[in-house]
């Protein structure tokens, strides 16, 4: 672990009126990172990144991007900031060009260095070839990379990434999974959704939000081997006696579900299959299945979010 | 900062067409309205010549042209500056002001020294039209210089005003209304102030009205005490939609 951490949050609340929408929400988010942040709808996400940019002041707490404090300095912490909120914030009536040249002056980029960064910014998000065209024209995937495109022009140190695939077509969602991927290597990434598969695939840290709190706070590997097996589902032609299989070894429990299949229970990552799969040649039951049970992250994320338990564990 | 902001906003305001629609129309109503008062001087013009000290042109053509324009002004205003901030608002692209390293009062500045700025181009325009006369005629500059002054501080008011309503609210349509109803009381304040009978009272609305210090200007009269009251009631309405920004991170 670095000593001085991209982002830092601390304690973070944030009320509206009664409603508690975050709660003493603590995270640190490195270089070389790219934050996956999943909750369900209403979870708090959205306001979580709109007090992490700036948009929204919180009700507690303390947040550093870069080890300037966001509160007190406000204008020094946001140029390190780029943040793409859930609708893009786009002036539909400009050009592409135009748009981008306007978001380069805003973040303060120097007159003369403003193409460049106009022209790095189209290339990252493949818009060379729309510049000329208006923003009001562009299809919603465009669109889309017209926000990206705007929240990295500054190649600020943190980029916040806010539900960026929405609505897009499969072809785009992996284009602009790539690019987030692509993002990580040189920025840290925030990113918020709730497409769990998308945190599969690009994010390497993982943050369950539910109710306001942090429930999940974990590496993408760990995750992983949570959702690591410690089932089989077996069927066979001749079924045998629950008992017969529970004598083998390695099985803890056995389940019987119907048209002659069972459920098997072992301890994790020792499965049984090879014995099961011996012992049933051997005696002649038929066997005709036999599927290790994967968990899905739905599952664990349903897991998670539906149990009161909090895992504040040291990420 | 100000100046990027400034540029964006008139260039969106360039872009639709109603910056174009305000700017036609706006011109060919002052321009039949000085046709006719160009007509008028013209017919009294032989009575005129009769007359000690008689008012010239810049009295009888410039100041109520200008009169005139102030009124439409007033109409017009609220309809430039309804969309400042609540179309951002509507549109959410107020996130990227606010994600910026920009401060609340340079967003507040740049929208509003954008929206002046198309007041300076039409009234640019509309100024063309006396400055004609002095191929026929002469005027008196100093008091032309004054009712031009008076104008544009009068337009600067307004434009603080609609951008502070404007602020207030998601719907532009709204921001509009009340500007307009906002801008229209104060300047018909002082009519209640005749019949109160109470010298102070009658007094202070007279103060508070809008045209009264414009009227200061129209005759000729440069007073600092009019400039004062418009440079201050553009700053109060700046501050507090500088203040009202701040407040929108605050609560939902």
């Amino acid at each position: 672990m670095m000593d001085s951490p991209l982002v830092s949050v601390q304690h973070l609340s944030r009320a509206y009126g009664h409603l508690l929408a975050v709660q003493d929400v603590s995270f640190a988010l490195q270089k070389g990172e790219v934050l996956g942040f999943l909750g369900p709808n209403g979870a708090g996400k959205s306001t979580t990144m709109q007090i992490i940019t700036g948009n929204l002041a919180p009700t507690e707490g303390r947040i550093t991007i870069n080890g300037i404090d966001l509160l007190e300095q406000p204008k020094a912490a946001k140029a390190e900031i780029g943040y793409l909120p859930e609708q893009p914030p786009l002036y539909r009536e400009l050009t592409v060009d135009e748009y981008l040249r306007f978001c380069a002056r805003l973040n303060r980029i120097r007159r003369d260095k403003v193409d460049a960064a106009v022209r790095r910014a189209k290339e990252r998000c493949g818009l060379e070839a729309v510049g000329r065209r208006l923003i009001a024209n562009l299809s919603k995937g465009y669109q889309q990379r017209v926000g990206i495109a705007q929240a990295i022009i500054h190649t600020p140190a943190v980029v916040v990434l806010d539900e960026p695939t929405v609505g897009l077509d499969p072809i785009q969602i992996r284009e602009i999974r790539d690019l987030i991927r692509d993002l990580g290597t040189e920025h840290g990434v925030i990113l918020s959704t709730h497409i769990l598969p998308e945190v599969q695939m690009t994010c390497s840290r993982v943050q369950i939000i539910n109710q306001g709190r942090l429930v999940f706070s974990d590496s993408i590997e760990n995750l992983n081997r949570r959702m690591d097996t410690t089932t089989l589902v077996v069927a066979f032609d001749h079924p045998p006696a629950a008992d017969e299989l529970a004598a083998i070894e390695g099985v803890e429990r056995v389940e019987e579900l119907a048209d002659g299949r069972f459920r098997l229970h072992h301890a994790p990552g020792e499965s049984p299959a090879p014995r099961v799969a011996e012992t049933a040649v051997t005696r002649g039951w038929g066997l005709r299945e036999l599927t290790p049970e994967h968990k899905s992250l739905e599952q664990i994320f349903i897991e998670i979010t539906s149990t009161e338990h909090a895992v504040e564990d040291a990420a | 900062m100000i100046g990027t902001l400034a540029l964006r906003e008139l260039r969106s305001l360039f872009l639709s067409p109603l910056a174009w629609s305000v700017l036609a129309v706006v011109q060919f109503i002052l321009a039949y309205l000085f046709l006719a008062h160009v007509q008028d001087f013209i017919q009294i013009q032989p009575q005129l010549a009769l007359m000690d000290n008689a008012p010239g042109a810049t009295q009888l053509i410039v100041a109520p042209l200008y009169g005139s324009a102030g009124f439409i002004f007033m109409m017009v205003v609220p309809l430039m500056t309804m969309r400042l901030i609540s179309e951002e608002r509507r549109n959410r692209s107020i996130a990227l002001l606010f994600s910026a390293p920009v401060s609340m009062s340079e967003i507040i500045l740049g929208k509003y020294v954008g929206v002046v700025a198309f007041f300076l181009v039409l009234t640019a325009l509309i100024t063309l039209m006396p400055l004609s006369l002095l191929t026929a005629g002469t005027l008196d500059m100093g008091h032309f210089a004054a009712i031009v002054l008076g104008v544009l501080l009068l337009v600067s008011s307004f434009a603080a005003l609609g951008l502070y309503l404007s602020s207030l609210t998601v719907q532009p349509t709204v921001a509009a209304v009340s500007s307009f109803g906002a801008l229209l009381l104060l300047w018909i304040i002082d009519w209640a102030g005749d019949k109160v009978g109470n010298a102070e009272a009658s007094g202070l609305l007279t103060y508070l009205s809008l045209l009264r210090h414009f009227e200061a200007f129209a005759r000729g009269v440069f007073s600092t005490a009019d400039v004062a009251y418009y440079l201050l009631f553009t700053t109060v309405f700046l501050v507090l939609g500088i203040r009202r920004l701040d407040a929108d991170r605050l609560q939902h």
